[in-house]
C-alpha cells in the first residue's frame, strides 16, 4: 500500500509541477517588460493582461512546496536546508512579484513604477531560470549528506547537510541544469506570448509580439530537443527496492521510457501539441494555439518528472555518497499521512472546476453583464 | 564583529517574519468579512452608496492582502530553508495542514479575488457577492489549518514516534486537526482578526469624522463594524480564558512566565499590573540562588487573590506552579482525563529524555547487528521515556524557561488592550446610537489613536504564544536547537538583513499607499 501511495503522491506532486511551468506563462510575459514592451502603454497593456493570472500560477507555487512538504519531507529538509541560496534566490524573486502588480502604478508607492517594473522583468527572467535549475537537480542530483539519526549526535544534529560552501549556488555550474533553466523561460516566455497576442486588441503590439514569437518559440523547441537528447543520453540511478542499494546505469531516463512507456506517451503527446500549438500561432490567428502548447507543456513535464522517480529511481542523487540519495522509498511521509492526503487529493478536482469556471469566466473579452461604468473595471 | 549564534539569528528571521507576515494577515481576514456584509447589503437593497462603500475597502484589501501573499510564501520556505532537522523530525504530521491549506484554502482565495476585482462586469452580481464571501471564507479556513499546525506544535498529539525512521508519524487526523487547543487557538486568533479589522474601520471613519468629511459614508462603516467589533471582542476575551486554561494544562512553564511566578502557592492569584524586578534573573538563579531567593519577583503590583487558580482551574484554591515548582517538581497536578500525578522535576525529566535518546541509539546498534532482543528491549526504554524525549536535548534545567520579562509583558499588554477594545465598542455603538458620533471629537480620536494599540495587541498575544513556548519548537519533544539547517549563522544574518531591508521598503509602500487611498477617500468612487 505504501509503495502505490508514494508512486500516487509523486503523481500528484509532479503534475502540480507541470501545472505551475505551464502557469509560468505569467512570468514569461513579465519577462516581455523593457525587452519587447518598451513604452508605458505596451507595459500597461501587457500587466493588465497578465494582471487576473499571477496569483494563480503564485499560489501553484505555494500548493507545490506544501504538497511536497507533506508528502517528501525528506526533499523538503534536504533541498531547502540544502541548496539554500539557490531556494532563497528564487524566494526573493517571487516575495518581490507577489506585490508589484498591485503597487506599480499606485499613488504612493515610493519605489516608482519603473522599480516595480524591474521585479516583474526579474521574477519572469531569473525566476523562471532558477525554477529550471532546481528542477534539474531531480535528474543531476546535489553534493550532501543525509543521515536520519544525526538527530542523536551530540555534535551536529543536523539531519542533511550540504557537502559544500556554495548552499545551491553550484547547481548554477551545471550545464544540464541551466539548459533546463532557459527551456523552462523560454517555454513560459513562448506561453506569455501566446497568451497576451489573444488578449490585447493593440494591433501594433500584436505584431511586435508575434515577431518574437518567431524567434523565442522556434528557440524554445530547438532548444527543448537539445535537452532531450542531452537527458536521454546521460547517466542515472537506480535503486534496488530489496536492499535500498543504489547503482549507476546507464541511460537511465530513456530506460525508464521505454519500460514504462506510458510516459513515453505522455512526451510524445506533449511534444506534439506543442509543436502543433506554436505551428497554429505561426501560420494562422492561432486562437487556440495557447491552451494547445499549455497542455502540451503539462504533458512533457509531467512525464520529465514522473521519470526522475519511478522505476526505482533515485530523485535526488547525493554526489558526496550516492548511497544517501534520495529516493520514493526513504523520503515520503508515513503511511498513515499519504493516505489521509490521498483522501484530501479527491477534492482537487473541484479546485479545477471552480479555476476553471472563472478562468472562462474572466477571460472573455468584451462581454459584459448589466451595466459597465468605467469604475467598475480594475487596473493594474 | 559579533556574531550571534545560529539559533538566535535564526528565530530573529523566523520572528521577523512571521511578525511581519501578521501585520497584514488578521486585516485581511476581518476585512473580507467587513466587505462581504457590505457587499451583501448592496445586493439586498440596490443601494449604490453600499457599492461605493464596499469598493472603497476593497481597495484597502487588495493592497494588504498582495503584502500578505509575498510574506506567507517566505515563512513556508523558512521551514525548509531554516528548520530543516523539523521539517524531518516532524514532516510526517506538520506538512499534511500545510498541504491542505494550499488545496482546500489557497486556491479558493486566489481563484474568487480575481473575481472579487476583475469580476464586476464579467459576472452577475450574485456570483460577484458569492466570490467575495467565498474569499472570506478562504481566509479563514487557511487560518484554521495554519493554526491547527500551530496549536500541534504547543500541544503534540495524534502521533507516534517511529524508531525505525526516526521521527514522529501521524497515527490520528482528526485527533491532529480537532485538537481542543487548534480550536481554541483557532477561534482566538479569527475573533482577533475581526475586531482589529472593525477598529481599524471604524478609525480610518473616524479620520473622516474628524476632517468632517464623507459623514454618511463614515457613520455607516462604524455602525457596521461596532456591531461585528463587539460581538467579536467577547467571543475573543472569552476564549482567551479558554486559551489560559489550556497553557495551564500542557505549558506550565509558559504560563509560570507569563506570570513572572517563581514560587506559587495553593489560590494562586493573578499579577493584573506589574513590574518585574529585573534583578531577579535566571542567571542569578543558577550561580547565587541564595542571593536569588532574596529578591522580590515585582518591583511593583497589583494582584487579585486567587485570580490565577480561577482562571486555569475554576476552583478558588488550585496549585498553579510557579518556575522553581516546576523546575523542583514535586506537586500535584490533574491531566486531561483529570487523575492526579506527581510532577516530576526537570533534572529527573532530563535523566529520562536522556535514556529515550540512548535508547534509540541503542536500537539502531541492535539492528544492524541483528540483535532482536536488544532491539526490544530498546524499544520498550523508548515507549517508557518517550514523553520526555526532547529532555534529552536540554543541556542545563534552567535552559527551559522562556524570556520571562518578554512573556510577562507581552501578556499584559494583550490582556489590558483587550479589555480597552470591549470598552471602546462598547461606546461606540452607544454613541452612534445616540447619534453623536460625528459630533464627539474625543471618541474620534481615541477611534484613530486604537488603530497603531490593536496592531501591538495582536503582536503581543503572538509573542506570548511562540516566545512563551522556548526552548520547545514541539512542546517537550524538540528543542529549538535541534530544529535547525546546517547552514552557517553567517548565512542566515545576510539573509535576515536582505528580508529587513525589503519587508523595511515593502511596508513603507504600502503604508503610503494606504495613506494615499484614504486620504482620496470613497467619494474618488462616486
Amino acid at each position: 500500500m505504501l509503495y502505490y501511495l508514494q508512486h500516487y503522491w509523486w503523481l500528484l506532486v509532479s503534475l502540480l509541477g507541470a501545472l505551475f511551468v505551464f502557469l509560468m506563462f505569467v512570468q514569461g510575459g513579465q519577462s516581455l517588460l523593457f525587452t519587447t514592451a518598451k513604452s508605458n502603454e505596451e507595459k500597461n497593456l501587457i500587466i493588465n493582461a497578465l494582471g487576473d493570472k499571477w496569483k494563480l500560477t503564485f499560489t501553484t507555487l505555494v500548493v507545490f512546496g506544501g504538497a511536497t512538504f507533506a508528502s517528501f519531507p525528506l526533499y523538503y529538509s534536504t533541498s531547502f536546508g540544502g541548496a539554500y541560496w539557490l531556494w532563497m534566490a528564487i524566494l526573493f524573486l517571487f516575495v518581490i512579484q507577489a506585490v508589484s502588480f498591485e503597487y506599480r502604478n499606485k499613488a504612493g508607492n515610493i519605489l516608482g513604477a519603473r522599480t516595480y517594473e524591474i521585479f516583474l522583468f526579474l521574477n519572469g527572467f531569473l525566476g523562471t531560470i532558477l525554477i529550471g535549475v532546481a528542477v534539474g537537480m531531480f535528474f543531476t542530483g546535489g553534493a550532501f549528506t543525509m543521515n536520519k539519526l544525526s538527530i542523536l549526535n551530540e555534535t551536529s544534529r543536523v539531519i542533511s547537510q550540504w557537502s559544500n560552501g556554495w548552499h545551491g549556488l553550484d547547481a548554477l555550474a551545471n550545464p544540464f541544469n541551466l539548459l533546463l533553466g532557459i527551456v523552462i523561460y523560454l517555454a513560459a516566455k513562448t506561453l506569455g506570448l501566446l497568451y497576451i497576442i489573444n488578449q490585447i486588441e493593440h494591433q501594433k503590439l500584436i505584431l511586435k509580439l508575434r515577431n518574437q514569437l518567431k524567434v523565442t518559440g522556434l528557440l524554445f523547441v530547438i532548444l527543448f530537443i537539445v535537452l532531450l537528447i542531452a537527458l536521454f543520453t546521460m547517466k542515472g540511478y537506480s535503486v534496488d527496492p530489496e536492499n535500498s542499494m543504489i547503482t549507476v546505469v546507464k541511460n537511465k531516463y530513456f530506460i525508464n521510457m521505454t519500460e514504462l512507456i506510458w510516459p513515453a506517451v505522455l512526451l510524445l503527446s506533449g511534444i506534439i501539441l506543442v509543436l502543433t500549438g506554436i505551428g497554429t500561432a505561426f501560420y494562422s490567428k492561432g486562437k487556440y494555439s495557447f491552451y494547445i502548447t499549455g497542455g502540451g507543456v503539462v504533458l512533457s513535464v509531467w512525464s520529465l518528472l514522473i521519470c526522475t522517480a519511478f522505476n526505482n529511481t533515485p530523485f535526488f542523487v547525493s554526489h558526496t555518497d550516492i548511497q544517501q540519495s534520495l529516493t520514493l522509498y526513504n523520503s515520503s511521509s508515513s503511511e498513515f499521512t499519504l493516505k489521509v492526503m490521498a483522501y484530501v487529493s479527491l477534492f482537487i478536482p473541484v479546485v479545477i472546476a471552480y479555476i476553471l469556471y472563472v478562468w472562462r469566466a474572466l477571460t472573455k473579452k468584451g462581454e459584459s453583464k448589466g451595466e459597465v461604468s468605467e469604475a467598475d473595471t480594475y487596473s493594474y | 564583529m559579533y556574531l550571534a549564534s545560529l539559533i538566535d539569528l535564526s528565530r530573529l528571521q523566523f520572528a521577523l517574519t512571521a511578525m511581519y507576515h501578521w501585520i497584514f494577515v488578521p486585516l485581511t481576514i476581518g476585512l473580507g468579512f467587513i466587505i462581504a456584509i457590505m457587499e451583501t447589503l448592496y445586493v439586498r437593497t440596490e443601494n449604490e452608496f453600499w457599492k461605493r462603500t464596499t469598493k472603497f475597502w476593497m481597495k484597502i484589501f487588495a493592497v494588504n492582502f498582495a503584502i500578505g501573499v509575498a510574506t506567507g510564501i517566505i515563512l513556508e520556505f523558512q521551514f525548509g530553508t531554516n528548520w530543516s532537522n523539523y521539517s524531518w523530525f516532524v514532516g510526517d504530521i506538520f506538512g499534511a495542514p500545510l498541504a491542505i491549506e494550499g488545496i482546500f484554502a489557497f486556491f479558493l482565495e486566489s481563484t474568487f479575488f480575481a473575481v472579487m476585482f476583475f469580476g464586476w462586469n464579467k459576472v452577475s452580481k450574485k456570483v460577484h457577492l458569492l466570490s467575495t464571501w467565498l474569499v472570506a471564507f478562504g481566509t479563514i479556513l487557511s487560518a484554521l489549518w495554519i493554526l491547527i499546525a500551530n496549536a500541534w506544535m504547543q500541544h503534540p498529539i495524534g502521533m507516534e514516534f517511529n524508531p525505525d525512521t526516526a521521527r514522529n508519524e501521524m497515527i490520528d487526523f482528526w485527533a491532529i486537526a480537532l485538537s481542543p487547543v487548534a480550536i481554541n487557538k483557532f477561534i482566538h486568533t479569527v475573533f482577533n482578526s475581526f475586531v482589529l479589522a472593525a477598529i481599524v474601520v471604524i478609525g480610518i471613519s473616524s479620520w473622516y469624522l474628524l476632517k468632517k468629511r464623507e459623514e454618511e459614508f463614515s457613520r455607516k462603516s462604524i455602525k457596521i463594524a461596532s456591531v461585528f467589533g463587539l460581538i467579536s471582542v467577547i467571543i475573543l476575551i472569552w476564549s482567551g480564558d479558554g486559551s489560559a486554561y489550556h497553557v495551564a494544562k500542557k505549558q506550565p512553564m509558559k504560563l509560570a512566565a507569563m506570570e513572572g511566578l517563581y514560587i506559587s502557592k495553593p489560590g494562586t492569584p493573578i499579577v493584573a499590573v506589574g513590574v518585574l524586578n529585573h534583578k531577579k534573573t535566571i542567571t542569578k538563579l543558577e550561580n547565587d540562588s541564595l542571593g536569588f531567593a532574596l529578591e522580590k519577583p515585582y518591583l511593583f503590583n497589583v494582584s487579585i487573590p486567587h485570580g490565577l487558580s480561577l482562571l486555569v482551574d475554576r476552583k478558588l484554591n488550585s496549585f498553579v506552579p510557579g518556575i522553581e515548582d516546576i523546575l523542583r517538581g514535586g506537586y500535584v497536578y490533574k491531566d486531561e482525563k483529570g487523575i492526579e500525578h506527581t510532577a516530576l522535576s526537570i533534572k529527573e525529566r532530563m535523566k529520562r529524555g536522556k535514556e529515550a535518546v540512548d535508547a534509540l541509539s541503542l536500537y539502531h546498534k541492535s539492528k544492524k547487528e541483528d540483535n532482536e532482543e536488544g532491539k526490544a528491549v530498546a524499544l520498550i526504554t523508548l515507549k517508557e521515556n518517550f514523553s520526555h524525549f526532547g529532555y534529552g536535548f536540554i543541556e542545563k534545567p534552567t535552559d527551559i524557561i522562556p524570556n520571562i520579562p518578554l512573556t510577562f509583558y507581552a501578556f499584559r499588554i494583550m490582556v489590558i488592550l483587550g479589555g480597552l477594545f470591549l470598552l471602546f465598542f462598547t461606546l461606540s455603538i452607544f454613541l452612534e446610537y445616540r447619534g453623536k458620533i460625528a459630533k464627539i471629537r474625543w471618541f474620534q480620536y481615541f477611534a484613530v489613536i486604537n488603530i497603531p494599540l490593536v496592531y501591538v495587541c495582536t503582536q503581543a498575544g503572538w509573542i506570548v504564544s511562540e516566545a512563551g513556548r522556548q526552548p520547545w519548537t514541539i512542546q517537550d519533544l524538540l528543542t529549538t536547537g535541534a530544529s535547525l539547517s546546517g547552514i552557517s549563522s553567517s548565512t542566515v544574518a545576510t539573509t535576515t538583513i536582505m528580508f529587513l531591508i525589503l519587508f523595511s521598503l515593502l511596508l513603507a509602500a504600502e503604508m503610503t499607499i494606504l495613506f494615499k487611498v484614504i486620504k482620496k477617500g470613497p467619494s474618488s468612487e462616486f
